[in-house]
């Protein structure tokens, strides 16, 4: 079987109007890192400090109701999230400290809902002083990892593919957050986590469309630069595909099926599976592409 | 059987065999008795995420050890001072790292300064200065042996901590030391979080002092030498909380690290726990000299600076035991005999991570990691076998090995699955047949050339094998960094990735080759189903 026949798509005359979606996706994605870093994204508190817990109702609770319960006894700051499965609250409050937020919760709920009890069926609570390591840490590694995928690339690829690859790179780092932000989802550790991988991942894509464009540069030095582009990617179309696919089924089963702990997490797979696809043809390609064309121009004129 | 196949095989049948023993401590629920003695006993462990229980992070306030040491020193001077009869003002602490001693006359400062020379020789001294018209002189800590104290400081508070959760009664606890001042303390499936939390984080410093009767509480003003407490008490009936100032002497009489042992015991009049603490042969003189010289007056029982109670001396006590009684329920007394027991910790520790995951949403998680894991394994298959037909069978096959190398990889090394560890190993299920697909995209082409089966497919190995290489190293070099700075969860999540892929390696260029080899290998077969 075969999801596409042979196809013949030209990828880089498309590259203006990829180009344009592409950066407005990546400054949406600076601005989200960029408030991120300012701590004014909606940080999950492993980076901010502060307490979350998990709560189980034996009758279902409004969201309205428990902000009111939390308002009159002292706790004006929470976020609160309803996990419609099942009675499922979630407090989330920042920037407080270890121990005393987390039993005024619950002190206030079982005043207010005497007649609805409840089992905590998680609390994390983090000191300022470890969420400011932790986003150290986080820093460090995400420079390290996208060091270390830039040195392979450098020593894999010429000069162009290089460029092309880790702008790529970073194009579907930026685009996770892009989303992330834009649905004020949390940006916690499990975020970074999948980020990071995704970083690992989606060089696959680009890497089976650059190999192929490298094969093809070789065999056949005389024709258009764009036209051996095209027919490289048109060429590994069906695997490109096929490959993210598998893993997008992999991921979409854990985002439906793997529960709300790791719902998120797998969200942002899901983004970066997808967005690593289109990247590998759409970005790093065109701008290979981009790059050989300037060479080949430029050429002449130092001879 | 085509040439190099064989030992491929057997390759791949004792990996099979070896990931099946090491599986089986982890699958089987009870193992007889010689497994043991010759095969492999680990097995993989639920992260707390997955069993519930609770991870705490604490710090270790060293300064206060420190602080706390120069106290012992001031004393010490100020009886050896005493009993030499020399005349001081004062000496106390100053600051985090010095004692000051403050006396009337240049004479006895030189002669102090001497005793100090030969007494503290690893203490800075400073030459005598003015204060007021009095000599005064100061000793220092030095700087590495201040970093010396604070490092055996959080030594003794893990193993103080580690005596008291023993003794509470956690099994498979973890107990670590982090970086300079952090102790790390996992409980897997703890009862009652909060419990274990006051009982390991209390300082539990017990002190015997004398009640100042002479001063008021409300007086303002508080000499040099005794300081105001609080004695908390909880009305039974109303649980109303009231707090009665006291002022008792700084200095204490005797202290708890005197203590050889306390124990949970019932007054059989009020039937009302109390603790009964035992203290050595120095605690028990000592015990028996401050009885005899104050019958009549109040000491308090001083814990963690909070008047425990102030009773009255009525008699001498001698035998060197006594017992701490107030409103106790059975299980605050059985904890402050647990914390008396195990001593207290050299300095004040602070909580300042503290995850806790409950029982069932631990079992919830690991349903649904695994239902997911199994949506996720049945797309994959059907679609490959769909896709490439006998080909995607044999990708499938590929995958199934993967995923049985990497839980007997994770059983070997006693490695923690948490649940992001899941969702890297139904991640692994889609990327794992991605290798194969690369392959069997290539054999299509080759196919398409015209070439014939076995050419095509030697072709499609050799050709994707660099492609497969840069996939996996880029996902390694995250894995390691992962691994390197990701805590918990992350780092479960960096090991099921990172031996994954490794293990995809073997399983996709070496187990599918062979399978593949053996279809092929005599030549007669005409036409591939890929």
């Amino acid at each position: 079987m075969e999801l596409l026949g042979k196809t013949r798509i030209d990828f880089i005359g498309m590259r203006n109007i990829s180009f344009i979606i592409s950066a407005i996706i990546s400054i949406i994605g600076i601005i989200g890192v960029i408030q991120v870093g300012r701590g004014a994204a909606n940080m999950g508190i492993d980076f901010s400090g502060g307490t979350a817990m998990q709560l189980k109702f034996s009758k279902p609770i409004s969201i309205a109701d428990a902000r009111v319960a939390l308002h009159k006894n002292g706790i004006a700051k929470a976020d609160l999230q309803e996990i419609k499965d099942g009675n499922k609250l979630l407090v989330k409050m920042a920037g407080a400290a270890v121990g005393k937020p987390s039993e005024m919760v619950q002190t206030a709920f079982k005043k207010e809902f005497a007649d609805n009890a409840f089992t905590v069926e998680s609390s994390t609570e983090i000191g300022p002083s470890i969420g400011d390591k932790l986003r150290k840490d986080t820093l460090v590694a995400s420079v390290l990892a996208m060091l270390g995928i830039i040195l392979y690339i450098a020593w894999r690829f010429d000069f162009k593919f290089g460029v092309g690859a880790t702008l790529a790179t970073m194009h579907d780092c930026l685009a996770m957050f892009a989303v992330f932000y834009l649905m004020n989802k949390e940006i916690n550790l499990l975020f970074i986590t999948a980020v990071l991988t995704i970083a690992g991942y989606s060089l696959t894509d680009t890497v089976v469309v650059f190999d192929r464009i490298r094969e093809n540069l070789h065999k056949n030095l005389k024709g258009a630069m764009n036209t051996i582009f095209n027919d490289s990617i048109n060429e590994v179309l069906s695997r490109t595909i096929v490959t993210s696919l598998t893993v997008f089924l992999a991921a979409a089963s854990l985002f439906l099926f793997g529960g709300e702990v790791i719902h998120d997490f797998s969200l942002a797979l899901l983004i970066g599976v997808l967005v690593g696809t289109y990247s590998s043809v759409f970005v790093a390609s065109p701008i290979v592409a981009i790059l050989e064309n300037r060479a080949l121009v430029n050429k002449p004129k130092v001879a | 059987m085509p040439k190099e196949t064989g030992w491929r095989i057997s390759l791949i049948a004792a990996f099979v065999v070896l990931s099946f023993l090491y599986l089986t401590p982890t699958l089987a629920s009870k193992l007889p008795s010689w497994w043991g003695t010759f095969l492999p006993k680990d097995k993989i462990h639920l992260g707390l995420d997955l069993q519930g229980g609770t991870h705490l992070v604490m710090e270790v306030d060293t300064q206060k050890a420190i602080e706390g040491s120069l106290d012992l020193v001031a004393t010490d001077l100020e009886d050896t001072l005493n009993s030499k009869s020399l005349r001081f003002k004062r000496i106390t602490r100053s600051g985090s790292d010095k004692v000051t001693v403050v006396v009337y006359e240049k004479g006895t400062a030189d002669t102090v300064l001497k005793l100090i020379k030969d007494k503290y020789p690893a203490y800075e001294q400073s030459p005598t200065f003015d204060e007021g018209g009095f000599v005064a002189m100061t000793l220092r800590v030095n700087e590495k042996d201040a970093q010396d104290r604070k490092d055996k400081a959080v030594q003794q508070a893990l193993e103080t901590i580690r005596n008291r959760i023993d003794q509470f009664g956690v099994s498979e606890p973890t107990i670590q030391r982090e970086g300079i001042n952090h102790i790390v303390v996992q409980l897997p499936g703890i009862k009652d979080p909060q419990r274990a939390i006051d009982l390991i984080g209390r300082t539990a410093r017990l002190d015997f002092k004398m009640v100042r009767e002479d001063i008021s509480p409300t007086s303002g003003t508080i000499p040099d030498d005794a300081e105001l407490l609080k004695e908390k008490t909880v009305d039974p009936t109303t649980g109303a909380v009231s707090e009665i100032p006291i002022v008792v002497q700084k200095k204490p009489m005797i202290t708890g690290d005197l203590l050889t042992d306390a124990q949970v015991r019932i007054d059989s009049q009020f039937n009302q726990p109390y603790v009964a603490i035992e203290f050595n042969s120095l605690g028990a003189k000592l015990f028996d000299q401050v009885t005899a010289a104050n019958v009549g007056k109040r000491f308090a029982i001083v814990l963690d600076n909070n008047i425990h109670s102030a009773p009255v001396i009525r008699e001498r006590i001698s035998g060197g035991s006594a017992q701490i009684s107030g409103s106790f329920t059975e299980k605050t007394a059985s904890d402050l005999a647990i914390v008396l027991r195990a001593g207290a910790l050299p300095a004040p520790v602070k909580i300042i991570q503290n995850v806790t995951v409950g029982p069932s949403l631990g079992q919830d998680s690991i349903n649904k990691g695994l239902y997911a894991g199994l949506i996720g394994v049945l797309l994959v298959v059907i679609f490959m076998a769909v896709y490439y037909k006998l080909s995607g069978l044999i990708a499938d096959f590929g995958m199934i090995l993967n995923i049985l190398y990497l839980m007997g990889a994770l059983s070997a090394l006693g490695a923690t699955l948490t649940l992001p560890g899941i969702a890297a190993i139904v991640l692994l299920v889609g990327m794992s047949v991605d290798s194969n697909v690369i392959i069997f995209e290539r054999i299509r082409e080759e196919l398409k050339l015209g070439k014939s089966p076995k050419s095509a497919l030697d072709a499609g190995y050799d050709k994707a094998f660099l492609t497969i290489m840069d996939s996996h190293i880029t996902t390694l070099i995250t894995a390691a960094v992962l691994f390197q700075f990701g805590t918990g969860p992350v780092k479960g999540f960096a090991v099921s990735l990172s031996l994954g892929v490794i293990i995809n390696l073997f399983t996709s260029l070496i187990g599918t080759k062979v399978a593949f080899d053996l279809l092929l290998h005599n030549g007669k077969v005409k036409k591939m189903s890929i």
